[in-house]
């Protein structure tokens, strides 16, 4: 059945809609230009009973990324014979959105869960550790559109972080229509009220996309030029990523040298 | 000859770092010609062989290897051993009983019991089935004192060091019995909590600096800095 | 999760060497569709309906219409929702449940066909702003599974739609009281779904199912009458390059031309 809202909040979202999303000077609501990706922050290594994490903020979103494994599966009969099984859980915290959202996964998360699994496994060695389970936990704890892209570049670097033999790092980006001009990193405001989104997953070095997702409307033309948008928002996080997990180990050599 | 990177240089996985006939060592893979990491390390090689030493990685059973593990279940015929990686290990009641044994009539926990920690070897291991474990030799099976440490087992090479000079330098120092168990896992057991703990100390400093050298040196320094400290505390 | 059926490796190399020639088992080209069978009214309760036969996929397609209250940000316009089910005695590889993921991607693919394509004009949808609207509820019914069943599904939902009459009313005192005849639901806009599955390298249009068994990767790109992509999802566990991608988008406007003039006549 689908959802209910009470009328006290229907006025509540209909005083939030902002007329125009981008300005005469090309400028976006928050100040970004259209081909200008959020600030980005990130973190690897932050659980400590994980066997590997990271944490990134972008924008407004909080997401945190956990892997466990590869370990023998639980149960027994979903294990593989000649491959590790790979299970990803994306879920968003119920503080995480505007209007509180109940705990239990739903159908969206559920689809995400799916994609962005379908996304990460591509880069991984599951063929090295046949009957082990690889599990991957992306939290959303605050959203503010895009999770799925940045839950996908904090969960390459958690694999990276728990020793995981991969094929490359996978970093994802979202591109799309806004006001009818194409735009990079697009906010939720964004993403609700514009024209078209296009989220990608990219593994950088190989040039293989992962994951691939539209909706809106886009003629042929312009999704070609979303895709190579999202394609550049991507290679200018990987090289974030890349520093994130260096990070660490070249913190101890600078002390040492000092 | 194209080779991307030098060698102690940083890299992440997919980073490319060698073209044209290369072989592919440790953490590193094939792919058209082209040698890619497959962890986060640094870079290494000898003639041809391209490899990556990993920054973190975890312990995949290797046949010969000595493990330290806990037991984590009994069972009718022997006992399954966690030996911190992918894989549970089994020791077969068989390699432990002498005598042709009878699951009703032998006690299984007497021998090991749940949260044992043993010493043992890997005689058997592939693709199909968990790696098998024996405690026939000397020097294997249960331990009754001491203290585990986990590090990363990449490491455990360094913390031996050359021809085993580091790890006997901490035994010297700290006047502990080490053993090193090659999935990561270190008993110490010494006279003392306070030697245990300088020898734990020692250890968890080779796991951080381990890409760095004249590491022995400062090992040493800090054991000897810290006992100073304690006997004029 | 269900662990996929083993597929025997001689055919999945037979298959692939083929598909690598430019030939495919069943001796389609890369590009062809299977033989697409078209019913629609099959199910007299429903308010719309139809049954698609896709190859040996046959997915059929009921729709209900309710009134209930309208979402609160968008008062003054129905409601649309779609549920898929790969009901059991489709295929051995169904279990019986609540949707798994893959009949909520389904479902959601073909939603967000309908949904971004605007194809029912839910404005047309208002009964009394804010408080009462009609909710059209598409529900896809996997029948045979043989492989790409989201194309095949987003045709069923389609011819359904096209097929679907409301009943006419009108309002009194606040509560709706029905009139004799029937108008056809307002659909201004067809979009059909085109799925690619990546086999060696190349793409082949409307994988049946041991193709699919064997591919490394699938797109799907769903395109409106104007031959504007609306929505577009890649599944499976491998990878594609840009160049792939809009090779497919190219594809994709043909076949979408070519299908929806079997869909709709006139």
């Amino acid at each position: 059945m689908p959802k209910r809202k009470t009328k006290k909040k229907k006025l509540k979202m209909l005083q939030k809609k902002p007329e125009k999303l981008i300005d005469k000077d090309d400028v976006r609501l928050d100040g970004r230009k259209l081909n200008e990706l959020r600030p980005v922050k990130i973190e690897v290594g932050v659980l400590g009973n994980a066997d590997g994490s990271a944490y990134i903020e972008q924008g407004k979103n909080k997401i945190l990324a956990a892997v466990y494994g590869p370990k023998e599966v639980h149960p027994r009969h979903l294990a593989l014979p000649d491959r590790a099984v790979l299970r990803c859980r994306y879920h968003m915290a119920p503080f995480s959105v505007d209007e509180r959202k109940s705990p239990a996964p739903s159908r969206r998360e559920l689809e995400l869960s799916k994609v962005i699994r379908e996304a990460l496994e591509p880069s991984i060695f599951v063929e090295y550790y046949p009957r082990t389970s690889i599990d991957i936990f992306i939290e959303v704890l605050q959203a503010d559109g895009g999770t799925r892209c940045a839950g996908i570049t904090t969960a390459s670097l958690a694999l990276a972080d728990a020793g995981i033999p991969m094929r490359d790092l996978v970093v994802a980006c979202a591109a799309g229509k806004v006001d009818g001009c194409l735009a990079l990193d697009l906010m939720d405001v964004e993403d609700k009220l514009g024209e078209a989104d296009v989220p990608l997953a990219l593994m950088p070095n190989l040039n293989a996309i992962t994951l691939l997702q539209m909706d809106g409307s886009l003629t042929i033309e312009e999704f070609e030029k979303a895709i190579n948008l999202a394609l550049e928002g991507c290679k200018q996080l990987y090289t974030l990523q890349k520093e994130a997990l260096k990070l660490k180990y070249v913190t101890v050599k600078e002390d040492l040298e000092e | 000859m194209p080779l991307f990177y030098e060698k102690k240089q940083l890299v992440t996985p997919g980073d490319l770092i060698a073209e044209d006939n290369y072989i592919a060592g440790d953490n590193t893979y094939k792919d058209d010609g082209k040698i890619y990491a497959s962890r986060v390390g640094l870079v290494d090689y000898e003639a041809r062989k391209v490899h990556v030493v990993a920054l973190k990685a975890f312990y995949v059973p290797y046949v010969g290897d000595t493990v330290i593990g806990k037991v984590i279940e009994v069972t009718t015929g022997g006992w399954i051993i966690d030996i911190n990686a992918p894989y549970f290990a089994m020791l077969r009641a068989s390699d432990v009983i002498d005598r042709p044994f009878k699951p009703q009539t032998s006690d299984l926990p007497s021998i090991f019991d749940v949260g044992d920690i043993i010493i043992a070897q890997i005689v058997a291991y592939d693709r199909t089935r968990d790696p098998l474990l024996s405690v026939r030799e000397p020097g294997l099976g249960k331990t009754m004192r001491g203290q585990l440490v986990e590090i990363t087992p990449t490491k455990i090479p360094r913390v031996i060091g050359r021809k085993g000079s580091m790890v006997s330098m901490i035994k010297r120092e700290t006047g502990c019995q080490i053993t090193i168990g090659q999935n990561g896992l270190i008993l110490i057991s010494g006279k003392t909590p306070e030697n245990e703990r300088l020898a734990v100390m020692a250890l968890h400093k080779i796991e951080d600096e381990s890409h760095t050298s004249g590491l022995t040196d400062r090992v040493t320094e800090m054991l000897r800095k810290k006992k100073e400290d304690v006997e004029h505390a | 999760m269900t662990p996929p059926p083993i597929v025997i490796r001689v055919k999945q190399k037979r298959i692939a060497e083929l598909v690598s020639s430019g030939k495919r088992l069943d001796g389609r080209g890369l590009t062809d569709y299977r033989e697409i069978q078209v019913e629609v009214g099959v199910i007299e309760r429903a308010e719309g309906s139809a049954r698609v036969r896709l190859g040996k996929t046959e997915v059929m397609v009921g729709i209900k219409i309710e009134t209930g209250q309208p979402f609160s940000d968008v008062p003054d316009k129905g409601v649309l929702t779609v549920n898929a089910e790969l009901v059991p005695l489709a295929s051995p590889t169904f279990e019986p449940g609540p949707p798994n993921e893959n009949a909520i991607e389904l479902a959601r693919v073909v939603d967000r066909g309908i949904r971004e394509s605007k194809a029912i004009e839910l404005e047309k949808l208002c009964v009394e702003p804010g408080k009462n609207v009609f909710i059209v509820f598409i529900d896809v019914y996997v029948l045979n599974h043989d492989g790409n069943l989201i194309d095949a599904s987003a045709m069923a939902a389609l011819a359904a739609l096209l097929n679907t009459k409301m009943f006419n009313y009108e309002l009194e005192k606040g509560e709706i009281k029905i009139k004799p005849g029937y108008t056809p639901l307002p659909i201004i806009n067809h979009p059909i779904a085109v799925t690619f599955a990546k086999i060696n390298d190349k793409l082949i249009v409307d994988p049946w199912l041991e193709e699919e068994q064997v591919m490394d990767a699938r797109l799907t790109m769903t395109l409106d009458k104007d031959g504007k992509i609306c929505a577009i999802q890649k599944g499976g566990y491998g990878y594609f390059t840009t160049q792939q991608i809009l090779e497919a988008a190219k594809i994709a406007r043909e076949k979408t031309e070519e299908l929806r003039k079997i869909l709709v006549k006139g």
